[in-house]
């Protein structure tokens, strides 16, 4: 109960502070680690179970390309490859 | 003893524990908090109410960058307060903006004496003025489009109505000597993407509408300092025009001769041509194909009842609900309660002016056992009214579809 209440007492001591992103454990599946290691540059990763599970391979190919070419992420092609499976196979549908 | 842990869990991951005890308080369960049941499963499932710091809890869409709703019942009254008012933001870094240290530039290649402001000459050396006003986010209800579209999958509550205060744009930009060769005032603010090739949440304005005696730079919402996630110290505000266009921490106002050029105008925030009833334009960055959004669409929200409520036949109960426009005002509220065959008009409450929500209110009286749809459709002194079939477009914008809540008359 210490802990809790020095936690809270920091947090409102700091005033504003980015929200604590939790960890969203993804299904485990080939590719998970691209996903974690290149989508989290930007963004916490419960954008995809939100955008889940009614997009097809064709749009999360979209969705992908859309982050490096117009986002400008550094993700290269072969991980662009693998993370579009990986959300279409787990977060997708066929 | 409850562990951090236990807490956590319970509280979703952040401070307050009212959290907890406001969940309760809602019988109708945690599906109808989270948002309609049309809303993408994984986004109902993943959602969470959760407390910034200064908030209320909200839901939670995400974290990183941060983008909370409103929940529902906030709705049944006219004003959002500050501390339930939704969170939207596209990029990740977010810095705590000083009061002391922020600076506004006026600038480009349209105005003869570019001029830099401090929050005391903002508030001080311009006239103070204080409009009632709805922001909405181009995207609220986006999570309820079928077939679902990509992007932050909004329910109802990706909206709020306060009262701004601040300069009007216009007085700030005619000291700056803004001139005739003036096309587009652009707008920016303190937040930044991740990558440096990442583009910068920037957006431009038609010069007609910066010049609006309604377009503001706000440092006060109902009455009192914006809230950091809102934009402290000072956003603009475009009144009738959705959120995407009211800049928070605003740090910088250009007036260009030529069509800005950057991602969030040029290629978001977009629409088809020609699909909505709309009538304000912007002209300068139109292509044959679309146009950037402009003005908020004609709807209304049901407040005070959920679907799969229970209503006693025989007794007459309240139905209460809310309208918006773009800014020419509601001229009335119909409601059905037989799912759309016969539609009667609602009272309206207080004009706050019209920009902002207006309040409406309807008495139903169940006269079977069974089930009722409840239907609510606003229409504006414009003439345009809400769809009953939903228009289609890329990106999820504009969704005004009639509202269903059906009831359990026992």
């Amino acid at each position: 109960m210490r802990t809790l209440l020095l936690v809270v007492a920091l947090v409102l001591c700091a005033g504003v502070v980015i929200a604590a992103e939790q960890r969203v454990v993804l299904k485990e599946g080939p590719g998970r680690d691209k996903v974690e290691a290149n989508c989290t540059q930007c963004h916490s990763l419960d954008y995809i179970l939100g955008n889940s599970p009614f997009m097809t391979r064709q749009v999360w190919d979209a969705e992908v390309t859309k982050m490096i070419k117009a986002f400008g992420a550094p993700i290269s092609e072969s991980d662009a490859k693998e993370i579009a499976e990986y959300l279409t196979k787990n977060y997708g549908q066929p | 003893m409850s562990s951090r842990r236990d807490f956590l869990k319970a509280t979703g991951g952040l401070v307050l524990a009212s959290g907890g005890a406001w969940m309760a308080s809602h019988a109708h369960g945690a599906d109808a908090v989270m948002g309609p049941p049309e809303l993408p499963e994984g986004m109902l499932s993943s959602s969470i109410l959760e407390a910034l710091p200064g908030k209320v809890p909200l839901i939670k869409k995400s974290w990183r960058p941060p983008n909370y709703e409103t929940p529902i019942s906030y709705f049944n009254e006219e004003f959002t307060p500050n501390n339930a008012f939704y969170v939207r933001y596209h990029l990740s870094n977010i810095p705590e903006v000083s009061a002391a240290s922020w600076r506004l530039k006026i600038a480009g290649e349209a105005v003869a004496t570019p001029l830099e402001l401090t929050l005391d000459n903002l508030k001080n050396n311009y006239e103070q003025v204080e409009i009632a006003a709805v922001n909405q986010c181009s995207g609220n209800r986006r999570g309820m489009f079928v077939p679902h579209v990509p992007g932050v999958e909004w329910g109802l509550g990706a909206m709020g109505n306060a009262k701004w205060k601040g300069a009007r744009l216009k007085d700030v930009l005619a000291k700056a000597g803004l001139n005739k060769e003036a096309l587009e005032i652009v707008l920016d603010g303190a937040d930044s993407g991740t990558f440096p090739a990442t583009p910068d949440f920037v957006k431009s304005i038609p010069v007609w509408k910066a010049m609006d005696e309604n377009t503001l730079i706000a440092w006060q919402m109902n009455g009192e300092a914006l809230p950091h996630w809102n934009g402290f110290p000072a956003r603009v505000v475009v009144p009738g025009w959705t959120g995407t266009y009211w800049m928070k921490h605003v740090t910088s106002i250009n007036a260009v001769a030529k069509p800005f050029e950057g991602f969030w105008v040029k290629s978001a925030y977009r629409i088809p041509r020609g699909k909505f009833p709309v009538i304000d334009r912007f002209v300068s960055q139109e292509t044959d194909a679309n146009t950037p959004i402009t003005e908020i669409v004609v709807n209304s929200l049901i407040t005070n009842i959920v679907n799969g409520q229970k209503v006693t036949v025989g007794q007459p109960f309240e139905i209460k609900g809310i309208a918006w426009d773009g800014g020419y005002g509601i001229a009335r509220v119909e409601v059905s309660t037989d799912g759309g065959l016969w539609w009667r008009a609602a009272t309206l409450g207080q004009d706050y002016g019209r920009f902002a929500f207006r309040q409406w209110t309807f008495v139903a009286n169940p006269t079977e056992r069974g089930s009722i749809t409840v239907m609510a459709k606003a229409t504006n002194r414009a003439g345009a009214t809400q769809t009953f079939e939903l228009i289609a477009n890329p990106a999820g914008y504009h969704h005004n579809v009639v509202q269903r809540v059906t009831l359990t008359v026992a």
